[in-house]
């Protein structure tokens, strides 16, 4: 058993990033100001690893997200693991051609012959006031193409965990890290996590909540809410979007009878529909309620405050969609 | 281009050899489409086929290359097993995708041959990848880029000629340039004469040669992995060339100018090396027809193996996805 530590989120990043170029000489880390010369990173996650492991390892690039990911593709065909940072998840847009025609499919389409063993870390999330171009969650876009795993853990300790296992994993991980959460502290065991199975946070009878990254919090503080009002809420913290834990989740919707999917994302299209349609086709006529969902608008983020509180839900707008979900049988949708 | 180095005899009888598999594949290929036994889209690289072979004269088999959907001919100099590959062509389980790949995605990585991408561009910015894993490996390994001249103009050629330059990286850059971009001119689709002027806004040398022509392209090619291998950093070579079946089997062409096309054809690399071979007496016209009689036999056994193999089950839709089967 490892001794337990406190660490922020960043700092458990820092961390599994060191521990895993230490353990394995093939780690390698590459995009914007990763050097410690230009900072370590623009939010501090790789700070001193260009100092102890080299600038050959840790590798400074131009602002270039295409020449970024397919350098890190071709180190990983040549035999490297690479963790490529892509500040930002809207950022992740201008590399797409790389990561979900490249990436994702050249194991597939050399037959087995490549494979990709990247990580591309990248952080997003309203609340800071970053407007339509900083602050979306895209993993829908991702979790859509056969071939890339989706990581988004929710606190310090299944980052550190989740980062060390994506690392290890021999198939290309998209890694996304929740920036307004960034600095809350939480225990890190420095035990893996294994990718593709969930958590159950909050343990509960009447309802099973669903949820990943940031709004996974929300969800939490809704069920301790609701838990003094006599409703007793489930919180599933998914961890791994895709391939996302199929058994752990329609456990416990079977259980409780009652599923809803909570995420930052916008609603249409999105994580929620899938695991919804899920639950619905497996366990169809063993639910309560169909499965619902609530996610941000459908909307780009807005830079307003009042606006950007608005667009994704919080723990009072899930304990309200909750209290009618457990009073209503046929309530249909958010 | 004078001071550039020449390939000997041996060399240039071994280009020869390169270009001819390269030449009498593709008119097979094409064949067989026409014939109704292939059906595959299929990007000609008739014309073309110098390039590839004076480079990888220069190679090693762990060399890295990459390269695009037209692409054939540079898998084929390197090395390319012709029956793996003819059973790709025909979706066959023992293609060495596995017949999941086709033509525009041939792979075979025991010879460095890591990417066939089908888009254009990106084949850059992963040879780059694969150039710092050479470099990190310090094993004096280089990794070739091949691309268009439509290539030229697309992001990736720009983000990945830039950090090349910047990270010093043993990759070679070889803009074949076949002067149409799909149906578009060179001349319609850039302001510059030379793409390998561009070279020089990155910080690392350009040149453009006679791609046709196997002196040059040895020479600038010899240079330019010599250069790489000894971590001096990456080059442009913008390698001029001309194809003759259009973008895809299928085109007429109509969009071709005549004259260029009738120019193009009294420069046909092939008969004018076949020639040039007897002429300074390297071969003989007997000795060279005994290459193109073998490699003819060859492609006929490549040819019928493939035909004759399965197809791959319908299980491997399932398999290769992940490292591990999911769902």
């Amino acid at each position: 058993m490892n001794e337990v530590m406190k660490l922020t989120t960043i700092a458990a990043i820092n961390l599994a990033l060191s521990d895993a170029m230490e353990a394995d000489p093939k780690v390698l880390i590459l995009g914007e100001d990763v050097g410690d010369k230009q900072g370590g990173g623009v939010m501090g996650a790789t700070k001193g690893l260009s100092t102890r492991f080299g600038s050959d390892r840790v590798a400074t690039t131009p602002i270039s997200e295409q020449a970024i990911v397919g350098a890190a593709i071709g180190a990983a065909i040549g035999g490297y693991r690479p963790v490529a940072e892509i500040m930002l998840m809207n950022f992740v847009t201008i590399a797409m051609d790389m990561i979900t025609n490249h990436a994702a499919k050249l194991r597939f389409m050399s037959g087995g012959q490549t494979n990709v063993p990247l990580v591309i870390r990248t952080m997003t999330g309203v609340g800071f006031s970053t407007g339509g171009q900083h602050s979306d969650y895209l993993e829908a876009w991702f979790a859509h193409t056969p071939g890339i795993k989706v990581v988004a853990p929710s606190n310090p300790n299944d980052t550190y965990g989740l980062l060390r296992s994506a690392i290890e994993d021999d198939d290309p991980v998209l890694f996304i890290e929740n920036f307004p959460s960034y600095w809350t502290p939480g225990p890190v065991t420095k035990e893996l996590v294994p990718i593709g199975k969930a958590n159950v946070a909050h343990e509960g009878r009447d309802v099973t909540i669903i949820s990943y990254s940031r709004m996974l919090l929300e969800c939490l503080e809704a069920a301790r809410t609701l838990a003094g009002e006599g409703i007793s809420v489930e919180v599933i913290d998914l961890r791994t979007i895709s391939p996302w834990d199929r058994e752990t989740v329609l456990k416990s919707a079977k259980k409780t009878g009652r599923a809803m999917i909570v995420h930052e994302a916008v609603m249409q299209f999105g994580i929620g529909a899938e695991i919804a349609a899920v639950i619905n086709e497996s366990l169809w006529g063993q639910l309560k309620a169909p499965a619902m969902r609530l996610g941000g608008a459908f909307s780009p983020v807005p830079f307003s405050k009042p606006l950007e509180n608005a667009f994704a839900p919080t723990a009072a707008v899930i304990a309200d969609a909750i209290k009618i979900f457990v009073k209503e049988p046929s309530f249909h949708g958010a | 281009m004078s001071n550039y180095p020449k390939p000997g005899a041996k060399t240039l009888l071994e280009i020869y050899k390169k270009a001819t598999l390269i030449k009498q594949n593709d008119e097979r290929v094409i064949r067989q489409i026409k014939a109704g036994r292939l059906v595959t889209p299929y990007y000609s690289t008739r014309g073309q086929e110098i390039i590839p072979s004076a480079i990888s004269v220069n190679l090693d088999d762990d060399d890295y290359i990459c390269t695009i959907y037209r692409g054939i001919h540079d898998m084929l100099a390197k090395g390319f097993p012709l029956k793996e590959m003819w059973a790709e062509l025909a979706g066959k389980a023992s293609g060495t995708c596995k017949g999941k790949g086709g033509p525009m995605h041939l792979t075979h990585p025991a010879k460095g041959m890591m990417v066939t991408t089908g888009v254009v561009g990106s084949s850059m910015p992963i040879a780059n990848g694969l150039g710092w894993a050479a470099k990190l490996d310090g094993k004096g390994r280089v990794s070739v880029a091949n691309f268009g001249d439509g290539a030229a103009n697309i992001g990736a050629f720009h983000e990945s000629v830039n950090l090349a330059a910047v990270w010093k990286l043993p990759v070679i850059f070889v803009c074949q340039n076949n002067l149409y971009a799909e149906h578009t001119t060179f001349s319609d689709s850039t302001r510059v004469e030379k793409l390998s002027t561009r070279a020089a806004g990155y910080g690392m040398p350009g040149v453009t040669i006679d791609g046709n022509d196997p002196d040059e392209m040895y020479g600038a090619a010899k240079i330019a992995i010599e250069r790489a291998r000894a971590g001096e950093g990456p080059t442009l070579i913008e390698a001029m060339t001309f194809r003759f079946n259009g973008h895809l089997v299928g085109d007429e062409g109509g969009y071709i100018d005549k004259d260029i096309y009738s120019a193009a054809e009294k420069r046909d690399p092939m008969p004018i090396l076949r020639n040039r071979l007897i002429l300074e007496n390297i071969a003989s016209e007997a000795e060279l027809a005994a290459i193109e009689e073998a490699i003819e036999t060859e492609l006929d056994a490549a040819q019928t193996a493939a035909y004759e193999a399965d197809y791959p089950d319908v299980i491997e839709l399932k398999r290769d996805v992940f490292a591990q089967e999911i769902a």
